[in-house]
């Protein structure tokens, strides 16, 4: 069902939109999630969207996004849909599992959910909430806290579907799971989806996600991850944003971790019109590790938004934040990263860099670090940059013979580089490196492995 | 093969080289020497096309070209070699990739074709061997966390990498140690032939032990007010600057 409505205020929009197509939004979903979904709707109504007086949301007026007129699908589309013939995935030699979701819907004709031989297993989201109503009471909305987070309870109340990930205990995944996020449409779209992984004890993952546009409409995403990284757990998740121009992406993901849990996440977005990233990580048990990366390419008028709230919870954990960016022609882009060390989380190291370039005038960096730290064994650092490439560095690689062009992108690789030599995965690594290589030069366009060509 | 006649430098709208004459013929070692302060690097910037130091009169050809036209990468895959007072160091760059961009522009230059993978490794080999440095060094950053005397000889490396026709090796010699200096001196010795030339700026007669100059240049606020044999050199390591000074001064 389809439903096309002119957006006036957010809260009475999406509220008639929830009751109107009550119904579809429902079905299918387990008990569970759907007694969330409608306290979710009630705290959506109460706090509403972030306006531009939110500081969190200072830079990124994400109430004027929702306001758009947008369509909404309450089931998957019927799309005949023979996706090796339409998208070829940028990071393709990779041994991975590769699993499609489109327009927020998992694809799978033939399976909606699948038991690997050690136990893991992967699917569509609400299949597996039908199917594991215990995992999902544990973990479900457990850790994407909706309460006084509008753009969370919206997602909340409407996602339907995503994609599920269950690690057992002691179990190691043998190759790396591929989630393809694609978005195709004949008409200016808006796609809530969102995620859950759940890493028991000992178990180890790595997650590659890729978001892709389809077809040059208009879109807006909302999506959520949860994840579950149990004691003694290993997470590496890298997300690989290429969008459109016309396209806004807001991401919230949230990692809990448990005791001596380690989890990496890496935002590279190469493209995209807007682009908003929250980032949650709660260390709630001892000796947990958390890396936050992020690397953004903006050039046109893009905009990327990445924000990070890093909570020490207990004691001895250590996290590590670096998100670095360069910014073109008339972009703009923001970090806002926070670090709160409770009280009680004595012996903390929590370090946060980001350090931004600006290739002109008209480019725009906003950057604020937030400390709060109430505990007093910590060590903590934070320390942000926004410069221009060394003028130094530049004319030493020319005196050698370099041309002005070529010297200038051996400079931004190399600034890119301390993100990217993060990504744990070697193939990945050398396949992210060789994307942003393409698209310093700007030869990367999101259309590349798409054979719609539809600009 | 390289004629500066009276050139003019400023810097942020100072006047640094108050007009400059100098003649460098293929297979001639020239050394620059004078105070701190009296525009030996400036003369090298403005050679190699720094664009702080900014031209303001006299002209420079260098192998018939005007190389004042030149931007700095034409000027380098020409063949001329700015051996820096202090090389940058940049992170992320990897001396391998540096180098291999560096030797293949030159090669593009000179209608060549890229080098192989196999033949390019085998020439950094070669090099290395040229200037004893240490594998290590090629396998990192460029300069990055390198020592101050590794520096330099990562100059001389870049240099033996790049066969220049005409290299400036300014003050190459501060910071090395004993048996550095020497092999650093061999080096550029090594690399010394009839077809090309070596502008050796220093402070210090010592390095002129190793590298023996045909002509030896005192530069004092921006002029060229003396120039000599290496019998110079021992002039001024003995006596110092006072009597040139004194000798401009009487004019
Ligand atoms: N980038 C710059 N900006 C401003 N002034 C400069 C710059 N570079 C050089 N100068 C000035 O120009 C003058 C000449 O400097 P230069 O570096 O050429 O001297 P030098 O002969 O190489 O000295 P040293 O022996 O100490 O290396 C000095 O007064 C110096 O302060
Ligand atoms: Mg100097």
């Amino acid at each position: 069902m389809n439903v096309d409505v002119k957006l006036i205020d957010t809260k009475d929009i999406f509220t008639r939109l929830f009751n109107e197509n009550r119904d579809a939004i429902f079905s299918g979903s387990s008990e569970y999630v759907n007694t969330i979904r409608n306290k979710a709707l009630e705290e959506f109504v109460r706090a509403g969207l972030p306006e531009r007086k939110n500081e969190k949301y200072k830079y990124t007026p994400v109430n004027e996004y929702f306001s758009k007129d947008l369509q909404h699908n309450f089931s998957p589309k019927k799309i005949e849909f023979e996706v090796a013939e339409l998208f070829r995935c940028d990071i393709p030699e990779l041994d991975t599992r590769v699993i499609l979701v489109l327009n927020g819907y998992y694809f799978n004709p033939l399976q909606e959910l699948t038991t690997l031989e050690n136990g893991v297993v992967f699917g569509s989201l609400r299949a597996a909430a039908n199917k594991f109503p215990e995992l999902f009471a544990k973990h479900y909305s457990q850790y994407a806290v909706y309460a006084n987070d509008g753009v969370t309870a919206l997602n909340t109340a409407f996602a339907q579907d995503g994609v599920f990930l269950h690690v057992p205990k002691n179990t190691t995944c043998d190759k790396p799971f591929q989630i393809i996020h694609l978005l195709m449409s004949n008409e200016a779209q808006m796609v809530h989806h969102r995620n859950l992984f759940i890493l028991e004890e000992n178990s180890e993952a790595k997650v590659l996600i890729c978001d892709h546009t389809l077809s040059s409409h208009e879109f807006l995403t909302n999506s959520v991850t949860e994840m579950y990284a149990g004691p003694n757990s290993n997470l590496d998740l890298t997300r690989v944003q290429n969008e459109h121009n016309r396209a806004t992406q807001l991401t919230n993901t949230y990692s809990h971790q448990m005791q001596n849990s380690n989890v990496s996440s890496n935002y590279i977005t190469l493209h995209g019109g807007r682009v908003r990233n929250n980032v949650y990580v709660n260390l709630a048990g001892e000796g947990a590790h958390n890396n936050s990366l992020g690397l953004y390419l903006v050039d046109d008028t893009q905009h990327v938004d990445n924000f990070t709230y890093v909570n020490h919870l207990v004691p001895n954990c250590t996290s590590n934040q670096l998100f670095k960016g360069i910014l073109d022609e008339n972009s703009t882009a923001a970090f806002s990263g926070k670090i709160h060390v409770w009280k009680d989380a004595q012996n903390t190291q929590a370090y946060q860099r980001n350090n931004n370039i600006l290739l002109t005038d008209t480019a725009k960096m906003n950057t604020r670090p937030q400390l709060e730290i109430y505990a007093d064994d910590v060590k903590c650092s934070h320390g942000a940059t926004v410069g221009q490439l060394d003028n130094d560095a530049l004319f030493y690689l020319r005196s050698r013979g370099i041309p002005y062009k070529e010297s200038m992108h051996l400079l931004m690789y190399a600034f890119a580089h301390a993100v990217l030599s993060e990504i744990k995965l070697q193939p990945l690594r050398e396949r992210v490196i060789e994307l942003v290589d393409k698209r310093l030069r700007g030869e990367l366009s999101h259309c590349n492995n798409c054979k719609m060509k539809c600009q | 093969m390289l004629s500066i006649k009276n050139l003019k430098v400023s810097i942020e709208d100072k006047e640094i080289l108050k007009g400059i004459n100098l003649e460098i013929k293929p297979g001639e070692i020239h050394a620059i020497m004078g105070p701190n302060g009296s525009g030996k690097s400036t003369l090298a910037a403005a050679l190699s096309g720094r664009d702080y130091a900014s031209v303001t009169g006299g002209s420079i050809t260098f192998l018939g070209n005007d190389l004042l036209e030149m931007s700095p990468e034409d000027r380098a895959r020409a063949g001329l070699f700015l051996g820096f007072q202090y090389p940058v160091e940049i992170p992320g760059v990897s001396m391998v990739n540096f180098m291999r961009s560096a030797v293949n522009e030159k090669r593009k230059y000179q209608k060549l074709e890229p080098l192989s993978s196999s033949d390019f490794l085998k020439l950094m080999r070669e090099k290395k061997e040229v200037v004893e440095i240490d594998s290590n060094l090629t396998n990192r950053s460029v300069n990055e966390g390198f020592s101050g005397g590794e520096k330099k000889k990562n100059e001389i490396f870049q240099m033996a990498m790049l066969e220049p026709k005409l290299a400036i090796l300014d003050e190459t010699d501060s910071g090395l140690d004993i048996d550095a200096l020497r092999v650093v001196a061999n080096g550029v010795n090594k690399l010394h032939s009839p077809e090309n030339a070596t502008i050796v700026i220093t402070h210090y007669q010592r390095l002129l032990d190793y590298i023996v100059p045909d002509f030896v240049h005192v530069l004092y606020q921006g002029r060229i007010v003396k120039s000599g044999d290496k019998t110079l050199a021992y002039e001024l390591e003995e006596k110092g600057y006072d009597w040139i000074k004194e000798e401009v001064i009487a004019g």
